[in-house]
C-alpha cells in the first residue's frame, strides 16, 4: 500500500525528540498488607515518529504503564509527559482534554460505540471537541484502512477486523501526537491482526505517527521499531529492529532467568 | 433457588431501589386509605354514639304545613306538648328533650355573614333543661354564661361565637328563613355536633321562642327520650309508640337510629374510600412499568448468570419461580415499608383536612388487620405480577449463552405483533371515542362507553408506544443535537436504542400526564361554560339574592333603586310556565327594567312587547312547542292548574341569565314560590366607583346575613371555585402517579447507565469530559420524558375533548376550552422531570473509573 501521496506532515512528526517521556514513575496500588507496586521507577521516553512496543509476562506492569502515560490513570511519584506536558500537573478536565486533542487510543475490544456509525465513530473525537475533521485527511485515513465502502454501517454490522480498522481510523485521524494500543489484536485472528499492525507500522513509517503499543504476542511486537521489556514493574531490557525470533529468544532468557534466580 | 432470589435482591440493591420506591408509594397509599377510611368511620360512629349515648328512645315527627297560618312556609307537626307530657309519664322513662329543629345563619359583629353559602350547617334549636327544676341541658353542655330563657336571648356554640367576635352580653344578629333579628348572648356552649364542627355554627333559644321561629307554638319535631339504667329501651320503644298517634310520627329506639347513622356513615366514607383507591389504584398500574421494566433490564444484565444456572441444571421452571421469588421479596419488602408509610400518612391526614375545615371528629388512629393483609397482598401481587412476563424471558435464556465470551446484543425481536396489537388497540379506541363525541348526553351507557374507549385508547398507546417513539424521539434528538453537539447525538442514539425500554418508561409518565391533561381540559371547559352561564347575557353589575331558599320580599325592589349609586335595578321573580306539553323556567319581570340590566338577543319582536297576558319565548322553548311570534296558547303557571291564555310576542335567544319565557311580574308573581322575588338585578351608575355599592345595598335591605350581593366576578367564582379546588385536590392525587413516573425514568437511566460503564468509559479515553458525559445522560432523560408528557398530553386533550359532548344535556355552553398556559406548564414539567431524573443517573455514570470501564472485558 502506498501512502506516499498523503497530506502535508505535520511540523511535530518531524523532529527528533521525545514524544512521550516517563521519568522515575511509581504506580503503587493499596497500603500495608495489600500494598502493590505496579510500577517501580520506570525511565523511559518514546521516541517521536517511532513505533515502541511494550512487551512482558503478565502483571509485568505493562498495561499500568501505558495507562500512566495516556493519562488514563495517576501517577503515584515520578514524572509522565507527553511532549512538554507534565500529566501529573493537570486536572480531569485539562487531562480529558488533553487525550481529546492528542492522544489516540485503539484498545483490545469494546473500542466503537455501537449506536454510531463507522463514519461518526471514526470522527467521534473531533465531533466531542466541536472540530471539523480535516476532509482531505480523513478520506486518505479511511481509504488507507479499507473502510470505504462501509462508512454507515453500524459496528454490529462490521466483522471484528473491520471495527479494530474503524478503531485505527479513529486514533488515526486526529492526528494526535501518540497513539496508544493496548492489545490491539487480541481478539483478532491472525490475518486481520497482521493487516491492522500493518496499518499501525507504515503510519509511523509514511506519516511519522508515534505509537506505543502493548502486547505480549512477539509476532506484534515484531512489526515495532523498537521493544522494552518489562518484569515486575521495572524496564529490563529493550531491542531494537526486533524480529519475532529475536523477541521470543529475550523473552526464554527472561523465564530462564526468572528460574534460576 | 430461595437463597439465589434473596442473595439477587441483595446484590441489586441499589439498582432495586427506585422500583422499591415505587411499590413502597403505591403501597403507602393502599395503606394510608384504608387505615384513614377505618380511622374517620370509627371516629364518627363515636362522636354519633355519644350524641346518641343519652337517647333511649327517638320520638321523631315529620313536618307538614301549618293550616293554622296564613304564611306558605309555616310548618307544623303532630307532635304537641300534651303527648310529651304523656312519653314523659311512662315508667322507666327519667328524662324527655322535646326540640325543635331550623337554621339561623348569624352576622358576625362587623356585619359580615357567617358560613351563609352553607347555611343547612347553620343549626338552630331550642335549650331544653333536663328537667324543669334545673337550667341545665345535658346535650349541650355550657362553657361560659348560661343557657337562654326568655325570648330575647340566644347562647351560641363557643367556636361560632369565638369566629363572629360575639362576647356574653352582645346583641346577635341573625336571620332565620324571615326578617333579620337581634338576641342578646347569654352564654356558649360546647358540641360535637359533625356539621358544626365541619364550619357550620348552633343557635340555641328557649323553647317557646325555638316554636315561634321555626315551627308552632307547643309544638316539637322531635323528643329525645332518657331511660333509667336497666330498662328495656326495646320495649320503652314499643309503649312509647303505642301510646303516640301513628301518623306523622315515628318511633325509634336510640340503637336503631345509632345503627342506621353508623351505617350511613360508613356508606358515606367508603364512598370515599373508594374514590381514594382508585387513585391508588393508578399509582400501582404506574408501579407495574417501573416493576417490569426493571426486572426485564437485571434479567438481560443477567442472562451469563442464568445460562450457568441453567447449564449446571436449573430448570426452566426453577429459573422462573427464581425470579419471581426475588420479585415477591422485593414487593414484601417495600409492602411492609410503604403500610409504615401509610400509616404515616393516615395520621397526617385527619390534622390537615381539619386545618382547612374538614371537621373530623377525633379518635384513636384504627389499623386492622384486614387493611395491613390486604395492602400486604396487593404489593405483593403488583409486584409478582410485574415480573411474570420478565421471567419468562429468563427462562428462554438457552444454556449455550454462559459460554460465549463477548456479549452480544441480544437479537432485535420482532415487533409487527406488538405494533399490530397496539394499532388496532389504539384504533378501536379513537372509534369508540368518537362515537362517544357525537352523544349528546351523559347517560349511563354512554358513561360506559366512554369509559372503555378511554382505557382503549391509552392501552393502545401504550402498546404502540415503541412505534410512536421512533419517529418522535428522532425529532426531539434533531433539536438535541443541533443545540448539544455529540451528547445530544448520543442522547438521542440512547434513547432510540431501545424502544420497548424508552417506551415502557415514557408510558408509565404518559399515564398519569394523560388523567391530568384530561381533568384540566374538562375542568377548564367547564368553567367557561359555567362562567358564560352565570354572567352570560347579563349586563348587571350585581345580583341581589337570598342564600336561604327564601327568596326576598317584593317590597324590597323599590329600595334597592333608591340607592345612591344605583343606575337601575330590576327586580326578578320567577316561576314555570307549561306550554302545549312542555315546561320551563319563567322569569318576571318589568320589560323596560329588565332590558336594562341584560342583553338579550331577539330573532323577532322585543322585550318592549311583553305586556299582560303576553309573554316571550326562548328560541329553545319556541322550538320545542312549535310556537311563534303572534301564536295564542293556554299557558299553566306554577305548579298549580291555573290557565291562562298568553300570546308570544317575542323569541329570543336562550341564555342562564333569564328562562325560557318572560312575563310581566303582574303575571308571574302570584305564581312565584312564596310571592317572592328571586334576585334583584342591579346597575350602577357609570359616574359611581362600584367599590362599596355591595355594602351600601346590603345596608339598605337590612343588612341579613342571608342576603346576598355577589358581582359578576363573584358569580362566575361561586361557579367555577368548586372545579377549581376539585381539580387542587386531583392534581394532588395525581401527583403520586406522576411521582412514579419519574422514579421509573430514574431507574431506567440508572440501569442503562450500567450497562453502558464500558462505552462511557471509552467516551471518556478518548476525550469527552464529565460534563460532557453528564450533558448525554439529562438529554436522553429529558428526550424520554418530553416523549412521555407529549404522548400523555395529546392522549389527555383528545379523550377530553371526545367526552365533552356528553356534557352538551347538562350545560349547553360546553365547548372544549384548552388550558394553553396549563398543557404549556404540563410539558415543561416533562422537561423538569427529565433533569431531574437524570441527577442521580448522571453522577453515576461520571463517576465509574475509566480504566475498569475499559478493561472489563
Amino acid at each position: 500500500m502506498s501512502m506516499q501521496a498523503a497530506a502535508p506532515v505535520p511540523a511535530h512528526f518531524s523532529t527528533g525528540s521525545a514524544a512521550a517521556r516517563a521519568t522515575g514513575l511509581c504506580k503503587v496500588y493499596g497500603q500495608g498488607e495489600t500494598r502493590i507496586v505496579a510500577l517501580d521507577s520506570v525511565s523511559l521516553e518514546f521516541g517521536r515518529g517511532r513505533f515502541t512496543a511494550i512487551m512482558g509476562p503478565s502483571g509485568s506492569g505493562k498495561s499500568t504503564l501505558m495507562h500512566c502515560m495516556a493519562g488514563l490513570d495517576s501517577v503515584s511519584t515520578g514524572s509522565a509527559q507527553i511532549g512538554d506536558t507534565e500529566l501529573s500537573s493537570l486536572n480531569d478536565r485539562q487531562l480529558t482534554r488533553l487525550r481529546r486533542d492528542s492522544v489516540g487510543f485503539v484498545f483490545q475490544a469494546f473500542n466503537l460505540l455501537p449506536t454510531l456509525t463507522a463514519l461518526e465513530n471514526i470522527t467521534l473525537p473531533m465531533a466531542i471537541a466541536g472540530r471539523r475533521p480535516d476532509q482531505q485527511w480523513l478520506d486518505t485515513v479511511v481509504a488507507t484502512v479499507g473502510l470505504s465502502g462501509r462508512l454507515s454501517h453500524r459496528p454490529a454490522q462490521l466483522s471484528g477486523g473491520q471495527q479494530q480498522r474503524v478503531a485505527v481510523a479513529r486514533a488515526l485521524a486526529s492526528r494526535p501526537e501518540i497513539i496508544f494500543a493496548d492489545e490491539p489484536t487480541g481478539n483478532l485472528d491472525s490475518r486481520s491482526g497482521s493487516e491492522i499492525l500493518g496499518f499501525l507500522r507504515d503510519s509511523v513509517r509514511e506519516w511519522g505517527q508515534t505509537i506505543v503499543m502493548v502486547t505480549h504476542d512477539p509476532a506484534a511486537a515484531a512489526y515495532a521499531d523498537r521493544v522494552v521489556f518489562l518484569a515486575d514493574g521495572r524496564l529490563t531490557d529493550e531491542l531494537l529492529a526486533p524480529t519475532a525470533e529475536g523477541v521470543l529468544d529475550r523473552m526464554r532468557q527472561f523465564d530462564t532467568k526468572a528460574r534460576t534466580s | 433457588m430461595l437463597r439465589t432470589a434473596l442473595r439477587n435482591v441483595f446484590a441489586h440493591k441499589a439498582r432495586l431501589v427506585m422500583t422499591a420506591l415505587a411499590i413502597t408509594l403505591g403501597v403507602a397509599f393502599v395503606s394510608g386509605t384504608l387505615v384513614f377510611g377505618d380511622t374517620v368511620t370509627q371516629a364518627l360512629r363515636g362522636a354519633s354514639a355519644k350524641n346518641l349515648k343519652d337517647v333511649a328512645v327517638s320520638v321523631q315527627a315529620s313536618s307538614r304545613r301549618n293550616p293554622d297560618s296564613e304564611a306558605d312556609d309555616a310548618r307544623s307537626t303532630a307532635l304537641t306538648s300534651d303527648l310529651a307530657d304523656k312519653v314523659r309519664a311512662v315508667p322507666g322513662v327519667t328524662s324527655v328533650h322535646p326540640t325543635v329543629n331550623g337554621t339561623a345563619t348569624l352576622a358576625a359583629k362587623d356585619g359580615r355573614p357567617l358560613n351563609a353559602d352553607n347555611n343547612w350547617q347553620n343549626l338552630a334549636t331550642n335549650y331544653s333543661p333536663d328537667t324543669p327544676d334545673t337550667d341545665r341541658d345535658s346535650r349541650f353542655p355550657v362553657s361560659a354564661g348560661r343557657g337562654p330563657t326568655a325570648s330575647g336571648e340566644i347562647a351560641l356554640d363557643r367556636r361560632t361565637a369565638e369566629k363572629a367576635g360575639y362576647a356574653i352580653g352582645d346583641s346577635v344578629r341573625f336571620a332565620t328563613q324571615g326578617p333579620t333579628l337581634t338576641k342578646k348572648l347569654v352564654g356558649t356552649v360546647n358540641t360535637d355536633d359533625p356539621r358544626v364542627t365541619a364550619g357550620g355554627s348552633l343557635a340555641l333559644f328557649d323553647t317557646s321562642t325555638a316554636q315561634q321561629l321555626f315551627l308552632q307554638a307547643g309544638r316539637f319535631d322531635e323528643l329525645a327520650v332518657g331511660s333509667a339504667p336497666g330498662t328495656d329501651n326495646q320495649e320503652l320503644t314499643s309503649k312509647i309508640r303505642a301510646l303516640l298517634p301513628a301518623e306523622g310520627i315515628t318511633v325509634t329506639s336510640g340503637a336503631q337510629l345509632g345503627y342506621e347513622q353508623a351505617e350511613r356513615i360508613a356508606e358515606n366514607t367508603k364512598e370515599l374510600t373508594r374514590m381514594l383507591l382508585a387513585f391508588a389504584g393508578t399509582a400501582l398500574f404506574v408501579g407495574v412499568f417501573v416493576i417490569a421494566n426493571t426486572f426485564t433490564m437485571l434479567i438481560a444484565q443477567r442472562s451469563r448468570e442464568t445460562a450457568l444456572l441453567r447449564a449446571v441444571g436449573a430448570s426452566r421452571r426453577q429459573v422462573v419461580r427464581a425470579v419471581l421469588t426475588e420479585a415477591g421479596l422485593l414487593g414484601l419488602g417495600a409492602s411492609a415499608a410503604g403500610i409504615v408509610l401509610g400509616i404515616g400518612i393516615a395520621t397526617a391526614t385527619r390534622p390537615v383536612l381539619n386545618a382547612s375545615g374538614a371537621g373530623l371528629p377525633n379518635g384513636p388512629l384504627v389499623v386492622s388487620t384486614d387493611a395491613l393483609v390486604r395492602s400486604l397482598l396487593v404489593g405483593v401481587g403488583v409486584t409478582v405480577l410485574a415480573a411474570w412476563l420478565p421471567s419468562r424471558k429468563a427462562a428462554k435464556v438457552a444454556p449455550i449463552e454462559a459460554l460465549t465470551t463477548v456479549d452480544q446484543t441480544p437479537p432485535r425481536r420482532s415487533m409487527v405483533l406488538r405494533n399490530s396489537l397496539g394499532g388496532l388497540l389504539t384504533g378501536v379506541g379513537v372509534l369508540t371515542m368518537l362515537y362517544v363525541s357525537t352523544q349528546k348526553n351523559g347517560a349511563d351507557t354512554n358513561l360506559k362507553t366512554a369509559g372503555l374507549g378511554s382505557v382503549l385508547a391509552l392501552t393502545g398507546m401504550i402498546v404502540i408506544a415503541p412505534l410512536l417513539s421512533r419517529p418522535l424521539i428522532r425529532l426531539a434528538g434533531a433539536v438535541t443535537t443541533r443545540l448539544f453537539g455529540v451528547s445530544g447525538k448520543l442522547a438521542k442514539e440512547n434513547a432510540l436504542r431501545n424502544p420497548r425500554r424508552t417506551a415502557a418508561t415514557a408510558s408509565a409518565l404518559m399515564i398519569g400526564l394523560t388523567l391530568i391533561t384530561g381533568l384540566s381540559v374538562t375542568g377548564s371547559s367547564m368553567n367557561a361554560a359555567l362562567k358564560a352561564a352565570a354572567v352570560g347575557g347579563l349586563t348587571a353589575d350585581y345580583k341581589v339574592s337570598n342564600t336561604g331558599f327564601v327568596g326576598i320580599d317584593p317590597a324590597l325592589g323599590a329600595k334597592v333603586a333608591e340607592v345612591p349609586g344605583v343606575a337601575e335595578s330590576a327586580p326578578v321573580a320567577s316561576s314555570t310556565l307549561g306550554a302545549r306539553g312542555k315546561f320551563a323556567a319563567l322569569t318576571a319581570a318589568d320589560p323596560q327594567q329588565l332590558g336594562r340590566v341584560s342583553d338579550l338577543k331577539f330573532s323577532s319582536g322585543s322585550l318592549a312587547d311583553i305586556g299582560p297576558g303576553k309573554v316571550a319565548l326562548s328560541d329553545k322553548l319556541a322550538k320545542d312547542t312549535g310556537l311563534s311570534k303572534g301564536d295564542t296558547f293556554q299557558g299553566t303557571l306554577g305548579f298549580g292548574h291555573d290557565k291562562k291564555e298568553l300570546t308570544v310576542v317575542g323569541v329570543y335567544q336562550q341564555t342562564r341569565a333569564v328562562g325560557g319565557a318572560i312575563g310581566t311580574m303582574d303575571d308571574v308573581l302570584p305564581y312565584a314560590d312564596g310571592g317572592k322575588l328571586d334576585s334583584i338585578l342591579v346597575k350602577a351608575a357609570s359616574d359611581r366607583n362600584t367599590s362599596g355599592l355591595d355594602q351600601d345595598i346590603r345596608r339598605a335591605l337590612g343588612n341579613s346575613p342571608l342576603l346576598q350581593v355577589q358581582n359578576q366576578e363573584q358569580l362566575t367564582k361561586a361557579q367555577s371555585g368548586q372545579i377549581d379546588a376539585m381539580l387542587n385536590m386531583m392534581y394532588g392525587l395525581l401527583g403520586m402517579t406522576v411521582v412514579i413516573g419519574v422514579f421509573g425514568v430514574v431507574n431506567t437511566l440508572a440501569m442503562s447507565v450500567f450497562e453502558r460503564t464500558r462505552e462511557i468509559g471509552l467516551l471518556r479515553a478518548i476525550g469527552l469530559d464529565n460534563r460532557g458525559v453528564k450533558q448525554m445522560v439529562r438529554l436522553e432523560s429529558v428526550v424520554i420524558s418530553l416523549f412521555g408528557a407529549a404522548l400523555g398530553i395529546g392522549t389527555g386533550i383528545f379523550l377530553a375533548w371526545a367526552c365533552g359532548s356528553l356534557t352538551k344535556s347538562s350545560l349547553s355552553q360546553y365547548e372544549i376550552v384548552l388550558p394553553w398556559a396549563r398543557l404549556g406548564l404540563f410539558l415543561l414539567l416533562g422537561l423538569a422531570i427529565g433533569v431531574l431524573a437524570a441527577v442521580w443517573p448522571a453522577r453515576r455514570a461520571a463517576r465509574p473509573n475509566m480504566l475498569r470501564a475499559i478493561n472489563a472485558q
